[in-house]
């Protein structure tokens, strides 16, 4: 019993945190903001000292029902801790339109716990628990901004469809229940080694398709950005970072470790969402005018990246997804911190891409800061996100899907043209309206630490340990 | 560690770097200076180089690393044939802050730090030893050149820059699959150890098509040289200068390094793609040329010309060829970089790049007319100038290896000095047809230094070779081993004539006593 509560400590500290952190808001009210966002980091940040398997290899809890093994531990970790900045990104942002309210470090700390849930789950029904905790957090988020046509829109329709892949996703994993007699990872892959007939054939597309649908790969993409656009920034922020590093840590578990002797049955369907993720989410992006849908279309195009890694099926294809994913956070919440900091001088969040014109004369700190992250996102070296295809080609050049890391290597191209676009309004363009410049010390500090590891330091510094971990991280999953 | 006894290729990039660094802190003309003095302590360093490469000696040298970084390591170190390019980027590099002196007027610190930036960048290709190391420099130059066309090119800057950016991006991607593959099969990462590798024969063929996407583009060869007109028109001068003297010199370059020791079989099997493209190169663009209206588009498509010379002498699997290529892209550099500048003299004083605009220069500008009539002189491959020097061997070797394709490319030469000579006399002789044009001042001193020197060194190129030729001997030597076995049947069959009978043999002339 006790080695059931040790492994699942992060999470069980993490309920206790957000229960009394509810209780807090309740009483105490909007003005203990601060207050209570600080205790939330600090609950994140203790969750993530606490996670198991770090040094050892952990173990599993409740009978296989939850997975504490290495690949959790670096998933959770970076999930908490992307949790954690996000929460910190929001604070200051909410607080110039008196939107602040204590419910939001909550909410940020349940959808943590269904996160932990997700990246651990060993078993269909604590995927769809961890799944659904995540989601209706996050469905409330979106619409955080009540009074606001876009946001609740957004909430809304994030629900709607949202809804709709819970239902897919449960539809699949009843299919294979029935035909494997078990919603066990292990034991559905058992089921599935001796062939795969047509019933679980079905549940596993169903699965995966409601999985996809967390990761919005194309073809269960159209969510994204509409809610993007109309979520709260720091929300946007917040969904486009940690849930999709719990969604694809939880996909790659389930194709591994639940659907393993199917390999070749789910690889088809991973190449095709893979393929058509980068070629939209490049090609649609080119016409967009808002950086919030921008970036919608470009976390699209890197979910797309990542697959490829999946497809591979390997360790490492599965250390190349973990790899991604934290790059991209990184990346990710980078880019959301100067996107925050996009204010008329009225103080007005602005949200149009032609406002970063020629921001590099009147923010020059800023415009590089911005400019590191689309390079990186581009994929150019000496840019950290160099790497993260580096090692997805890397490993479909190893399972012999040369052809399939040729033709991704040449759609990035077609996503390399809308970041560098970027740039040369960053650069080229004539000097817009300048900013507001703003005083908040903490969003200035993380932004300057998400950009030195995207720069040229951590290119050469990081990368080699944060690999090696990678790899620890997934040979847990073989 | 090496015979100078510090970490000098380490020091050489990160030299540029601090000095970038230091330019983005720094006022205009104090980013000028900066910019200056550390181009010159590099050009300083890059002579104690030379000075001290032992020809003859080992392979490579002043060989650092590896340092483990984890997917790849750090690991430098150079043979004569990179010396020599490590030599053309450190020569050009103070001539292009020079030449962008008074031209560049706004955002000083930023482009000053793009052009050392990119200088540490081309010394990183030059002496990278190793793959995934030399792909990081190779890409990462296409960021401050992006940045230079597009904030200080002319009209079209945006639409150059991106094509410039998009073309190379796409073809060093193909070559990162096949570096990918080359070292999943090899288990190393290490240049001179792969340069060692046998790689099976149908595969070699796909990775020689990658790779040669990457080269191909960047050379630039007929059909996918079109991003260069464009590039090379919006540029800023000096941006016209880096590019045509040593970017394009890195397709050559990884030809020379990748394409022919790593894969001599693919290399001699698809060789009919090399000489067709660059035939094709040789005479269409050299057309293209002749009608030009722009000076510096007509001078972007002599470098597609020009370069088609560097493939067709590396592919001849001969010695001659190939040292002819080598010494045809140094001397390009020089010569298409002093072109550049010469263009950007007089785009200076009036704003046009329009051939019609100017005439009778000579007249009101002398000392320019001479120099450029140097380097027109030099393009045409005059002998004693450089381009003859390259040009003459790479035919030579050409000629061996398939006299069509040798006859085909001499007619290149023809017109050369057809699109030069008219160039030159349009420009230079007559009268001038405008009255601004011919008020325009003659070169000032900070002009006159930077085209003197680069004047100087064709000269000791042309008349003097072999101080060139000599450090890349022994490479060329070491390639020619390596790709030998798969050499393709010359059509020349040229064979030695009997040996001169020695002279004890011959019978006594006249007379005896």
């Amino acid at each position: 019993m006790a080695h059931n509560l040790l492994f699942t400590a992060p999470e069980l500290l993490l309920t206790v945190a957000s229960l009394v952190l509810l209780l807090m808001a309740a009483w105490l009210g909007d003005r203990s903001g601060w207050l209570l966002t600080w205790l939330g980091v600090l609950a994140l940040i203790g969750a993530a000292l606490l996670v198991p398997a770090v040094r050892d290899e952990g173990g599993t809890a409740f009978g296989g029902l939850f997975i504490a093994d290495r690949f959790a531990a670096f998933a959770k970790i970076l999930v908490f801790l992307g949790a954690a900045v996000a929460m910190l990104m929001a604070k200051s942002w909410f607080a110039r339109d008196k939107d602040y309210r204590a419910e939001y470090p909550v909410l940020i700390l349940f959808s943590s716990i269904g996160m932990g849930m997700m990246v651990s789950a060993g078993d269909l029904l604590t995927l769809y628990v961890g799944l659904e905790l995540q989601s209706l957090s996050a469905y409330v988020l979106a619409s955080f901004q009540r009074f606001d046509n876009r946001s609740a829109e957004a909430g809304l329709k994030y629900f709607v469809l949202g809804a709709l892949a819970s239902g897919l996703l449960l539809y699949g994993i009843t299919l294979l229940y029935g035909f494997t007699g078990t919603t066990l990872f292990e034991g559905v892959a058992a089921g599935l080694g001796d062939g795969i007939s047509q019933g679980e054939l079905f549940g596993l597309v169903f699965v995966l398709a409601g999985i996809a649908f967390k990761v919005s790969a194309v073809p269960f993409h159209m969510w994204t950005p509409d809610v993007y656009e109309g979520a709260p920034t720091p929300v946007t922020a917040f969904f486009a970072s940690a849930p999709k590093v719990a969604a694809m840590a939880l996909l790659t578990r389930v194709a591994i470790e639940g659907m393993g002797p199917a390999t070749e049955e789910w690889r088809q369907i991973v190449i095709f969402s893979a393929l058509a993720s980068t070629v939209l989410g490049g090609v649609a992006a080119i016409g967009q005018r808002n950086i919030k849908r921008l970036l919608a279309y470009s976390s699209i195009n890197n979910v797309g990246f990542a697959l490829i890694g999946l497809a591979a099926g390997t360790r490492e294809g599965a250390a190349s997804v973990l790899f991604y994913m934290a790059v991209y956070l990184v990346m990710t919440l980078g880019t959301f911190l100067v996107v925050l900091r996009m204010r008329d001088g009225e103080g007005k969040a602005v949200e149009s891409i032609d406002s970063l014109s020629g921001l590099s004369r009147t923010r020059p700190g800023l415009a590089l800061a911005m400019a590191t992250f689309m390079f990186s996102l581009a994929g150019i070296p000496p840019l950290m996100g160099f790497w993260p295809k580096f090692y997805v080609f890397q490993a479909a050049v190893q399972a012999d899907l040369a052809w399939l890391a040729a033709i991704g290597i040449a759609t990035s191209v077609i996503g390399a043209f809308y970041y560098i676009k970027i740039v040369k309004i960053l650069y080229a363009d004539d000097p817009a309206p300048a900013y507001e410049r703003q005083r908040e010390w903490v969003g200035a500090g993380l932004l300057v630490a998400t950009a030195l590891i995207v720069s040229p330091v951590g290119f050469f510094l990081l990368t080699g340990p944060l690999h090696t971990l990678a790899t620890n991280a997934a040979s847990s999953l073989f | 560690m090496n015979a100078l006894g510090f970490p000098v290729l380490s020091l050489l990039l990160a030299l540029p770097l601090l000095g970038a660094a230091i330019c983005l802190f720094a006022s205009g003309p104090a980013a000028r200076w900066t910019a200056l003095l550390t181009t010159f302590a590099c050009l300083g360093l890059g002579i104690l180089l030379w000075t001290s490469y032992q020809v003859g000696g080992p392979q490579w040298q002043f060989v650092e690393g590896p340092i483990d970084l984890g997917p790849f390591d750090w690991a430098l170190g150079i043979d004569g044939i990179a010396l020599m390019l490590i030599m053309l980027t450190l020569f050009l590099m103070p001539i292009c802050i020079a030449a962008s002196w008074a031209s560049i007027e706004h955002r000083i610190p930023e482009y000053m730090a793009c052009f050392l930036l990119m200088e540490t960048l081309m010394i990183g290709v030059f002496a990278a030893q190793d793959l995934f190391l030399f792909y990081v420099f190779f890409e990462a130059g296409l960021i401050p050149m992006y940045l230079i066309i597009g904030i200080w090119g002319g009209k079209e800057r945006i639409y150059a820059a991106y094509k410039f950016f998009l073309y190379t991006l796409l073809g060093s991607l193909l070559m990162l699959v096949a570096m990918l593959w080359m070292v999943n099969h090899a288990g190393t990462t290490s240049i001179p150890v792969l340069m060692a590798t046998d790689f099976p024969a149908e595969a070699q063929t796909w990775l020689w098509l990658a790779f040669f996407a990457s080269f191909a583009v960047k050379m630039p060869m007929w059909p996918v040289h079109t991003w260069l007109p464009d590039a090379h028109v919006q540029a800023p001068t000096a941006g016209s200068v880096i590019l045509a003297g040593v970017l394009l010199k890195m397709g050559g370059y990884g030809f020379v390094r990748f394409s022919l020791p790593m894969f001599p079989e693919a290399s001699a099997e698809l060789v009919w793609l090399i000489y067709g493209l660059s035939m094709v190169a040789v005479v269409y663009t050299s057309l293209v040329a002749l009608v030009q209206r722009d000076m510096k588009k007509l001078i972007a498509y002599s470098s597609v010309a020009h370069m088609a010379f560097v493939t067709i002498g590396l592919f001849a699997f001969n010695r001659q060829g190939i040292e002819g290529a080598l010494v045809v892209m140094l001397s390009h550099g020089l010569v298409s970089g002093a072109l550049f500048m010469c263009v950007g003299v007089i785009y200076d004083r009036l704003h046009t790049r329009e051939i019609d605009r100017y005439g009778g220069l000579a007249n009101n500008m002398p000392a320019y007319a001479v120099l450029l009539m140097l380097f027109t002189m030099a393009a045409v491959g005059l002998p004693a100038t450089s381009g003859f020097v390259g040009e003459f061997l790479a035919l030579l070797g050409a000629y061996a290896a398939n006299s069509w394709v040798a006859f085909v490319a001499t007619t290149g030469i023809i017109l050369g000095a057809a699109y030069m000579l008219w160039l030159y006399w349009r420009v230079a002789y007559g009268t001038s047809r405008n009255a601004d044009a011919a008020a325009m001042p003659d070169l000032d001193k900070r002009e006159l230094a930077s085209l003197g020197a680069i004047a100087a060194v064709v000269l000791w190129m042309g008349v003097y070779p072999e101080s060139f030729m000599a450090p890349m001997r022994s490479d060329v030597g070491l390639l020619l081993a390596r790709i030998e076995r798969a050499a393709p049947p010359g059509d020349a069959n040229l064979r030695r004539g009997p040996a001169p009978a020695p002279a004890s043999e011959h019978p006594p002339a006249g007379g005896g006593h």
